[in-house]
């Protein structure tokens, strides 16, 4: 009797570490939250957003940096998603399931998924600028500096290599939850394979594609890694096109944070633009999992 | 006919090498080549990923071989060699040593381009302003000039030696001062410091999310789990930019105020921060483990008169020992790389010290900072390709392990051995 009351007692304590540890990690991201909100709550507004920064960018907007943000995910998701998309579709409609090209793309998939963020950079910078930039330049503007330096289409390709991943394994998951008896009768009735695919599996894996690239332009608006290098400029005084430098809301916030005279009279903005990032890839991201969680109801049901 | 249509595409359909030569026959030509060219492009377009990891593999690579040009890679390795050998002397010595063991072959190629650079600017090289004015602009074959008229080693070792190739000496020292009229790219002080970053970041983050994980999977109600799931999901999609702000801002003051150490940003406060940052990883992977170790095992153990949490400790937890493997494995993984954080909330200084509470600076974090000041060409540019491939090599070959080892084990044993 004692015996299974001491039992019971290290039960009810050792589960309570565990919850203890749940709790814990709960905690500490209220905690991010909360802090980041308070702090920049009193920063956003109409202004904060839509206006320039000034003087020596202690004081004014980040408008610029919200644009800059805009336009790298609209350019890296028109690269991205179409290409993880066709990925996806090979892996669950053409390739088989065992074979070592499936095999290998997936392993592939994965391991771009884990390389480190600054490496995507280098390559960017290795790749985009020093190799494809430079042999544009040679080739088309008689070796003058145009494309052979960081800019935003650069910045844009790169992030879009980092989110593929992202992209292709939301699509495959929901192209899974499309269920074979479709695909059988849509073959049944005299459909090519392609037009099954393009009439009956993509329309029913919209919102998987929809969470992939949510996902993807939520990561993308806040990697800061692989565009320190690639096209991320510190300040500029005008809008910028495809092949000028940006800037853009994490790298503002790194700027502030480390670099900038004064951190102390820029802390204002440096809350309230962190405050923003957040609220961005946090919207994106609760949306990302409202989908996801339907799409696996939809699949259980 | 009808029936034999439906035949040959069911069966294609499971069966893609059969495929173009089943449609033939019974679909008009036009559909045949939209889907011939389709499947032709899905194909090409999902090779796309492997030729992205070869082209990253390449392009990094690529950038960093010059440090090995001017000798050849097998030399180098003989060099490090040596160094490895006489290791507690090289402080005091250091360029000298593997100097001799490659001077024989090496003098021909650089030697000329030393000499001519010297002759050159030999003269104008005296004022320290200038040299260090000059640095940002010039070329490689300059710096080599630098060096060899203001340092004596240079005149010790003979003369064909110049710049990059003391630099590559350097490498496995301590001191890394890639800015200086006699830059020194000594990288040990960097992998050290990443190394006791990741290992406090583990040492938070791991038990913190294995535990949880373990009661999400085991113990948590319905509820519980429905609030801390997508909770720890949200985590994942913070932006390091904002966890290295809020450890810079926030997490750093609360720690010094706790524990009251002297240098405010160190490797323990970066290292929780990555452990924040590795958390979601950690998690999601362990529970994904644990919620795969068959019902049966569970069901079994109580039966067997086993609480609860002896069922979760002593059946599930070992059941699912690989999967947590991969999860620590995966979590070393982007702590490792991990930039932003580093920079904002380590110190960023390159302090060889076991000390916990002392500043440090890691791989990545110095890639991240000092490329976009670097000379393109320059040898500080090639090394900090050559760190890019190190820690390329690093997150390849740990995750290669997780996929191949680990999954190959986890199957075994939930299948039964």
């Amino acid at each position: 009797m004692i015996n299974s009351l001491r039992k019971n007692i290290k039960g009810i304590v050792i589960e309570g570490i565990t919850l203890f540890s749940a709790i814990l990690i709960v905690t500490i991201v209220v905690v991010m939250l909360t802090v980041i909100f308070i702090g920049g709550k009193d920063q956003l507004s109409w202004e904060f957003l839509t206006s320039f920064p000034t003087d020596g960018m202690t004081k004014g907007g980040i408008f610029p940096a919200l644009y800059g943000t805009a336009l790298l995910v609209i350019i890296m998701s028109i690269a991205a998603v179409p290409f993880g998309t066709i990925t996806a579709i090979y892996l669950t409609e053409y390739a088989k399931e065992n074979s070592i090209i499936a095999k290998t793309i997936r392993f592939a998939v994965r391991t771009l998924a884990v390389i480190p963020s600054i490496i995507y950079g280098l390559f960017g910078l290795g790749f985009f600028i020093k190799f494809v930039g430079t042999h544009i330049d040679g080739a088309f503007f008689g070796g003058e500096l145009k494309w052979g330096q960081p800019n935003l289409l650069w910045a844009s390709l790169t992030m879009a290599l980092l989110t593929l991943p992202v992209v292709i394994v939301s699509v495959e998951e929901a192209l899974k939850t499309v269920p074979q008896e479709l695909r059988a009768a849509s073959l049944a009735l005299g459909a090519t394979k392609w037009q099954t695919i393009w009439k009956v599996v993509l329309p029913g894996s919209l919102s998987g594609i929809m969470t992939g690239t949510i996902l993807a332009v939520s990561r993308g608006a806040g990697e800061v890694a692989p565009i320190l290098f690639t096209g991320a400029a510190y300040y500029l005084a005008t809008l910028p096109g495809l092949g000028d430098q940006f800037m853009v809301l994490g790298y503002h916030i790194y700027v502030l944070t480390t670099q900038s005279a004064n951190v102390d009279q820029t802390l204002p903005i440096q809350f309230g633009t962190t405050c923003v990032l957040l609220l961005l890839t946090f919207t994106l991201n609760m949306s990302a999992v409202i989908l996801r969680y339907r799409i696996r109801k939809k699949k259980n049901s | 006919m009808g029936r034999k249509k439906n035949k040959g595409k069911s069966s294609n359909y499971s069966d893609s090498e059969s495929h173009d030569s089943g449609l033939i026959d019974i679909t008009r030509k036009k559909f045949r080549l939209g889907d011939y060219v389709a499947e032709k492009v899905i194909k090409g377009v999902a090779f796309l990923s492997i030729t992205i990891i070869v082209l990253i593999f390449t392009f990094v690579f690529r950038e960093a071989f010059p440090i090995f040009n001017s000798s050849n890679g097998e030399k180098k390795e003989a060099a490090v060699q040596t160094v490895k050998d006489s290791q507690e002397t090289y402080g005091s010595v250091t360029d000298q040593t593997p100097v001799a063991q490659t001077q024989e072959t090496y003098g021909s190629v650089v030697d000329t381009s030393a000499k001519e650079g010297v002759q050159e600017t030999y003269g104008e090289v005296t004022d320290k302003q200038q040299v260090q004015e000059q640095y940002g602009v010039q070329t490689s074959q300059d710096q080599d000039t630098i060096s060899a008229s203001k340092s004596t080693y240079t005149v010790n070792a003979g003369s064909g030696t110049d710049d990059n190739r003391s630099a590559i000496k350097t490498l496995i020292t301590k001191d890394w001062v890639p800015v200086s009229d006699k830059p020194r790219y000594g990288i040990l002080a960097l992998i050290i410091g990443t190394f006791k970053i990741t290992l406090i970041s583990m040492l938070f983050a791991a038990p913190l999310a294995i535990l949880a994980a373990l009661y999400t999977a085991v113990f948590a109600t319905k509820k519980m789990k429905e609030i801390i799931k997508p909770t720890i999901e949200l985590l994942a999609g913070f932006p390091s930019v904002v966890i290295g702000f809020f450890a810079l801002m926030v997490l750093a003051t609360f720690l010094q105020n706790f524990f009251h150490y002297e240098t405010r940003l160190n490797s323990f406060v970066g290292g929780i921060a990555m452990g924040i940052a590795a958390i979601p990883i950690i998690f999601t992977i362990t529970e994904d483990a644990l919620t795969a170790v068959p019902k049966s095992f569970y069901e079994a153990s109580l039966a067997l008169g086993a609480s609860k949490w002896q069922t979760a400790f002593f059946v599930i937890l070992p059941a699912a020992t690989p999967g947590i493997f991969a999860a620590i494995l995966l979590g070393i993984g982007r702590v490792f790389g991990e930039t932003m954080i580093a920079l904002m909330a380590t110190g960023n200084a390159a302090l060889m010290t076991l000390n916990p509470f002392d500043s440090v600076r890691t791989l990545a974090a110095t890639i991240g900072a000092e490329m976009a000041e670097v000379v393109f060409g320059d040898t500080h540019y090639n090394v900090l390709f050559l760190i890019g491939s190190m820690l390329f090599i690093f997150t390849f070959v740990i995750n290669a392990i997780a996929e191949f080892y680990v999954k190959g084990k986890l199957m075994k044993r939930i299948q039964g051995k």
